[in-house]
């Protein structure tokens, strides 16, 4: 359906090295440039990888080595066996950042998608108004307003609560404005036409907005997804009881600078961080060309 | 008197009819927005005007922390400010520019190299600071244990192992490379996707108008005919930058930083937030970082703003 909306590049058209359709030899000095690069760029993740495999005599050896040479589970075991300093099981904080992160996503695709669709095909007086704050917002650093976030949720009672990790997520600016940006591209008369046929707003959003703007829902679902599950700071802020935080806070725990030097500390450390990091990966190598077709239209004017 | 209250009612109830299901579907988004953005700006702006330490009632003092912060603030003038400037103008600028020129160049090759390229090149965003802080403290570890200090301990380039996230004179330059690795972010996606929009034919024309390299190609046609994108990709890396201010205190393990010497701005506010409990000060504080980023942002509009 999709297509529809997106102009076919022409092919005919000789000139310009943009989007190649092969491999030309006037391209070399663009790998001789990047492959060099990309692999610098990759080294720390391929770090992590090797790492948490590492057995305890290679994670301190000396010299120390970059690959691992007899790969073990040992830290993985290790780290699922133990319990936090605070007698919580590993498990638990994994449980709830994946129940967190799971909610959170479900959440935040609701809110925005419905919300990006009244500012770009409802009319009514504010739209423009308050696309245009959106648009502000996009600047919004919420690391500024740490505290006065705190006061406000220390009074609306939200302190210690499931809630805490997920309602703040759910005010993406650029996820609104990417959705919008998105719905922009469907013709107003695909909408139009449901309406004469009769169709309520919320059959219009359901039956043919949603479907039509897959890629979009994936980037959102793929932007909240890192902003929750790499979180730790809600944990250390906002919660107080160790059997509400994430996987993420647990993981700064083994990192910060008093435990983490234990011989059994970085085994464990370098485990989760494989754990918090893999996810991240796995879902993007799956939406990439979803996120891809959203970005063409990511554009500010 | 009746018939107005019908008269107002029969005007609620068209107005809703006509513009009650589109503030309907705005009320989710528009709840979280103004609870956990507008709220928290608009009280930082007020605190930022009171003496304000969590126990008693805050209590209006004028400019007065906006004067102590310009005129007896000496850290802030001293180490964070300077620190946050340099920071700033090298990871945001610098993150950019290279976002742009790797975008560039990834939109030279075909579909499957350039996919997996642009994969290595983002994903280290993708994890902000938390799963990576174990790779770095390791690399820059300061015992010979660490990887940077085996190294140039082997080649013999230094005698000592150095204890390089502890040293007021590496830890900024250390900071700024973990954050420029990790700087390709949704703003060079944004950017990769805009370069591979533009329309051939400009290309074409632009051939026939007299552009015969490519650096030509990319500053009159290329960048004019993507500034929506620029615009998007320069407003991530402003937002970004300042919100990557943590990363000092991730790999030194204190807040303050060694000396002061990753003492950003985001680092400072926690400082008299939480550790001194001075919220007014810190508001104050926290409403100069915001200010700091319109203005960081008004430039980039001015630079990319689609009016000229």
């Amino acid at each position: 359906m999709m297509k529809l909306f997106k102009p076919r590049r022409h092919s005919g058209i000789h000139y310009s090295g943009i989007n190649p359709k092969g491999y030309h030899p006037s391209q070399l000095k663009f790998y001789v440039l990047l492959l060099p690069l990309a692999i610098i760029m990759l080294l720390p993740m391929v770090f992590i990888f090797s790492h948490a495999f590492k057995p305890p005599d290679e994670l301190f050896a000396y010299p120390p080595r970059f690959f691992v040479t007899n790969p073990t589970f040992k830290n993985f075991i290790d780290l699922f066996s133990k319990m936090s300093g605070s007698g919580i099981p590993v498990s638990r904080y994994l449980f709830n950042s994946i129940v967190i992160t799971a909610v959170t996503i479900g959440a935040s695709i609701i809110v925005s998608s419905t919300a990006a669709y009244a500012l770009s095909k409802k009319r009514f007086k504010l739209k423009t108004a308050l696309f245009a704050i959106n648009t502000v917002a996009l600047m919004f650093v919420p690391i500024a307003v740490t505290i006065p976030r705190f006061l406000i949720i220390d009074k609306l009672g939200l302190m210690n609560t499931f809630w805490v990790h997920i309602l703040p997520a759910l005010a993406m600016p650029v996820g609104l404005f990417l959705i919008k940006q998105f719905i922009d591209g469907i013709p107003d008369e695909v909408v139009e036409a449901a309406r004469i046929d009769g169709a309520s707003d919320l059959m219009v959003y359901w039956r043919i907005i949603l479907p039509m703007i897959k890629p979009a829902i994936a980037t959102i679902a793929i932007l909240t997804f890192q902003a929750t599950w790499n979180n730790a700071d809600t944990s250390s802020l906002f919660i107080n009881d160790e059997s509400l935080k994430t996987f993420a806070f647990y993981l700064t725990t083994l990192t910060s600078t008093t435990s983490g030097n234990t011989v059994a500390g970085q085994g464990i450390a370098a485990a989760a961080s494989l754990i918090t990091f893999l996810p991240n990966l796995i879902i993007f190598i799956f939406l990439q060309s979803q996120v891809m077709s959203t970005m063409s239209h990511s554009g500010l004017k | 008197m009746v018939n107005k209250t019908i008269q107002r009612k029969s005007n609620f109830k068209n107005w809703f009819e006509k513009e009650g299901s589109a503030y309907t579907f705005l009320s989710g988004y528009a709840l979280m927005f103004i609870v956990f953005i507008v709220v928290p700006v608009l009280v930082a702006i007020l605190l930022s005007f009171t003496l304000f330490d969590t126990i008693q009632f805050p209590k209006f003092i004028g400019l007065k922390n906006y004067v102590t912060l310009l005129t007896q603030d000496d850290i802030f003038m001293k180490y964070v400010l300077p620190n946050t400037i340099q920071f700033a103008v090298i990871v945001g600028p610098g993150g950019y520019i290279l976002s742009f020129m790797l975008a560039w160049m990834l939109a030279q090759l075909p579909k499957l190299p350039r996919t997996i390229m642009a994969l290595i090149l983002y994903s280290p965003s993708m994890t902000s600071g938390v799963a990576m802080s174990v790779v770095w403290l390791t690399f820059f570890s300061g015992d010979q244990n660490g990887y940077l200090n085996s190294l140039l301990l082997n080649y013999s380039i230094i005698q000592e192992p150095i204890q390089w996230l502890q040293s007021p004179q590496y830890l900024m330059t250390i900071m700024i490379v973990v954050t420029l690795w990790s700087s390709m972010g949704v703003g060079f996606l944004a950017m990769l996707a805009g370069i591979l929009e533009v329309n051939p034919e400009m290309y074409e024309a632009g051939s026939l108008d007299g552009i015969n390299n490519r650096f030509q190609e990319i500053i009159y046609i290329t960048i004019p005919s993507m500034r929506p994108q620029m615009l998007f990709g320069a407003v991530m890396a402003i937002v970004g930058t300042f919100q990557a201010g943590a990363i000092g205190v991730t790999l030194s393990g204190t807040n303050p930083t060694p000396q002061y010497a990753g003492q950003l701005i985001v680092n400072h506010i926690e400082d008299y937030g939480f550790l001194r409990y001075e919220m007014g000060y810190a508001a104050a504080v926290s409403v100069v970082l915001l200010l700091m980023v319109l203005l960081f942002a008004r430039v980039a509009n001015k630079l990319f703003s689609s009016n000229n």
